[in-house]
Order: C-alpha cells, then structure tokens, then sequence
C-alpha cells in the first residue's frame, strides 16, 4: 500500500531516492549523486524513467499530470521533489 | 511565417522541386534503383537550384522554410525517385539539428551561412555496431583535448557514407559517461576518414547507399553541438524525421496510385458510360492516400503553430508530443505499403512488370522500408511504456 507523506518516517527526498534505487537503473549509485545532480548524466534513460514515473505515482499515491510528464521534471532529486510539492497534499 | 526579402517564396520553392523531380529524378530513378546507385544528378539538381540550405532561417541568407513547406518538397521529389527524396529528408533533419540547436554559436551561425553557398549534403550518423537500433544510446564517445576533439565510431549505416561533404554523429559526451549522456557533433569533410565495413545492396531504396562504416573524425571542439541530443532528438530529429519520412513515403504512394489511376482512366475511355471495375479499387485506395496525406499535414502545422512561441518550443518534449510522432511513423508507415500493394491490384500485371509504365514494383520494394527504418515495433514498444503514465487530459 502507499505511504502517505504525514505518516512516512521518511522525507519526501528520501521516498525519491528509493523509487530512484528501484527503478532508474542508475549507471551512477544514487547515494553517490547530490540532489541537484543529473539524473540524465548519471544514466537514466527515457525508458527507465517511465517506470521512475510510475513508482512515483505509486510510492505517493498520486498522479503526475501530462503537463510535469517532461524531461525537466525528472532531471534531479530536488526537481522530483519540488514537483511532488505541487501535487501532495498539505 | 515571415519571410525578408532574400528568402525565395515557397512557390518557387516548390516549382523548382517539382520541375527536378519530373526531369531529373524520375528519368534516372530506374537505373538508380537496378544499379543501387547514388542519384547523382537528381542531387547536383538540387545543389544548383540551392534547395539544400531551404531550412537555413532567412537572416543567415537561406529560404527559412516550416516543416510543413519542407514536407512538401520531399513529398514532390518522392514522386520522382524515393531515394532521391530520402536523401533529402535526412540531410534536412541534420540542417534541422544545427538550426535549432546551434545557431547561437559563432561556429554554426558561420556554418549555416556557408551552407548556403556551398550546399553541403549532410549525413546522419546515429547508429553503432552494439546497440542495436536504439539510437539513444552511443557506445563511443568524444574526447576532447583543449580547443580539439577525436571520435571514432563504428557505424552500421551511414546515409549516403561515401557522398557526404559532412557528418552529423551522435556519441557519448565523453568516454567516461553513461550510453545515454550522448551529444551530436559535426564533422566536415576534412574532418573525417571512412572505412566501408558492409555492403548496400537492399530490397528497396538502393539509391541511398548507406552501407556501414568505420568513421575516424577530429576537429575543432566548437563542432560539438551545444546541449544535450536528449533535447535535440525530442525536438528536432524526431519530429523532423518523422514528419519528413511520412511526407515522403505518402510521396511514392502518390505515384504508385498516380499510376494506377492512368490506367483505368484509358480504361473508361475505351467504354465510355461503363465504369471499370478498378475504378471502385481507385476510389478505396484514394481514400487512403488522402488520409495519410492529412495525417503528415495536421501534424507538420501543429508543430510549425508550436514553433511561434518558446513556450511551444518546449512542449514538444512532453510524452504526448512524442507520442503523436511516434503515431504518425508508425501508422504512415503501415499504410505505405498498403496503398501501394492497392495500386498493384488495379495495374494487375502491368503494374507487376518491370519494364512497363505503369510498373509499381520500385515503389513497393521502396516503401517496405519504412517500417523498418526505427523499427515500428520498437517504437510501439516505447510508445506503450509512455502509455502507462499519459493520461491525455
């Protein structure tokens, strides 16, 4: 079942770096990369993000609108954070 | 879209096309194909008339022409020899790359402008022996060293390899890099040295000569692309080729039904007040043709509509922008070869026969490539996977 944000023992940065773990199949270690480090340059490919998107949408319990299903969103930790703000609640 | 005064008008654009297409290509167009030859006079044709530096913007001295008025002419010459039109199309889409990616560099700006005069014909350089199709991912990478930079690519088809003046590859940003960090770098003829490694000698589309080679290149580090190919691959390669392949594929089509529909006209003129069978066939597969036509044309005008504002500009790399060109390949594609397998059945065996006018077997062999040219399957693949998060709202 998915987490949501009040009742995670975790920050929303965190949740993202383990869906990133999970799915993004990183050339680069995520625990490696800062938060404003490109995701692109360390090998997240358009496919693997597809299911970086995913796990998002299911780690969050939300859905990503078609407007932030762009390249930029997904281009660092702290750009899916910030998105992720626009769309959680509270 | 607004023109200065030394841009020529898309009409005279398209009159000069259509006058090369008519009596240049489709004369050799043929021998083209039985000698799977590269279509020399049909591209110093274009040289002459200049229509290789159409999609140069006007203020650095070319025609500055959409990508609907580029569709066109790739369409028009298609109707003459398909080769000759591939070769265009994909020269246009590496101008497009430069145009939209480089042009507020000194060294493209100046490239651009001498493009012009020079008339360079542009080859694409996008796949590598190791990964196998997938053009977004490079296994070499471009080193650079103060102001210069060596690549070496393995390349499995080079458009047109041997008859380039210039290349346009993609590779890594640096060897050290992931498969998908890749940039687009330009080299000139002086630039690079090539060794054939496969032969050309194809079903259809035998005058593009795109065998594999072994491409060495060095110059000057200014010749890397700025930006990432990620970008430029959503935003221009893509659209572009997609746009262009399915203007020109629709091209052939035309002709292949241009030619059927000859024949039942000289039909009808030997019963007149009887209307041949094959005229009901002509009107199904007329039908078709339209469709695909509207289909290359809805999409080349969405985007050029795009274009007017940077706003615009950016959306083109949303999912569904990418999905509506991924629609468009896969189903022109699909169809190519359906209206042209139509044709054949109303030519019968004269359309079956090669050396007869209404002879269609060129344009079916051409068009079987389009689904195999970025594999449909593959893009459906992606396309499916870009389909679990699209939500078309």
């Amino acid at each position: 079942m998915p987490t949501n944000a009040p009742t995670s023992p975790l920050t929303a940065s965190e949740r993202v770096r383990q869906v990133l773990k999970a799915h993004g199949r990183l050339a680069t270690a995520i625990e490696s990369l800062g938060d404003t480090d490109s995701l692109y340059q360390a090998g997240l490919t358009s496919h693997a993000s597809i299911n970086v998107m995913l796990g998002l949408e299911g780690e969050f319990n939300i859905e990503f609108p078609d407007s932030l299903l762009k390249r930029g969103t997904f281009e660092s930790v702290a750009a899916i954070t910030s998105a992720l703000e626009t769309l959680t609640p509270g | 879209m607004t023109r200065s005064t030394t841009a020529r008008p898309f009409a005279e654009l398209l009159a000069l096309t259509r006058t090369i297409a008519r009596e240049v290509a489709a004369k050799h167009a043929d021998s083209v194909d039985r000698d799977a030859r590269f279509p020399s006079e049909t591209l110093a044709a274009l040289k002459d008339a200049k229509l290789l530096s159409t999609l140069v913007p006007s203020a650095l001295g070319g025609d500055g022409a959409s990508l609907s008025e580029l569709a066109q002419l790739c369409s028009v010459l298609a109707e003459g020899c398909s080769s000759s039109a591939m070769i265009l199309a994909m020269h246009q889409i590496q101008v497009a790359c430069l145009v939209r990616h480089g042009q507020d560099t000194p060294f493209f700006q100046n490239y651009l402008r001498l493009m012009v005069s020079s008339q360079p014909l542009i080859g694409s350089v996008t796949s590598e022996v190791g990964t196998f199709g997938d053009t977004r991912s490079s296994i070499c990478g471009v080193e650079v060293a103060g102001d210069r930079f060596t690549l070496m690519k393995k390349a499995t088809t080079v458009s047109y390899g041997a008859y380039c003046d210039a290349l346009l590859l993609t590779c890594r940003r640096n060897p050290e890099t992931s498969a998908s960090d890749q940039v687009l770098v330009l080299a000139t003829k002086d630039d690079y040295q090539l060794k054939q490694t496969t032969a050309w000698d194809t079903l259809g589309m035998r005058g593009t000569n795109s065998p594999g080679f072994e491409v060495h290149c060095q110059g000057s580090a200014e010749q890397i692309l700025p930006g990432a190919y990620a970008d430029s691959s959503a935003m221009s390669m893509v659209p572009y080729s997609h746009v262009l392949w399915s203007a020109l594929w629709q091209g052939i089509a035309a002709d292949a039904v241009g030619r059927a529909a000859t024949m039942v006209r000289a039909e009808a003129r030997k019963t007149p007040g009887t209307t041949p069978t094959s005229a009901i066939r002509l009107a199904q597969v007329h039908s078709d043709l339209q469709a695909m036509k509207h289909h290359w044309q809805a999409t080349a005008n969405e985007f050029d509509q795009l274009e007017a504002t940077d706003a615009g500009r950016t959306e083109l790399l949303s999912l569904g922008w990418a999905l509506k060109f991924n629609n468009l390949k896969t189903s022109c594609s699909d169809m190519a070869p359906r209206i042209v397998h139509q044709a054949l059945q109303i030519t019968g065996i004269m359309g079956y026969k090669n050396d007869s006018p209404y002879s269609v077997g060129r344009h079916y062999r051409d068009v079987l490539s389009a689904s195999l040219m970025v594999s449909n399957d593959r893009i459906a693949a992606k396309s499916a996977s870009m389909l679990l998060v699209f939500k078309d709202t």
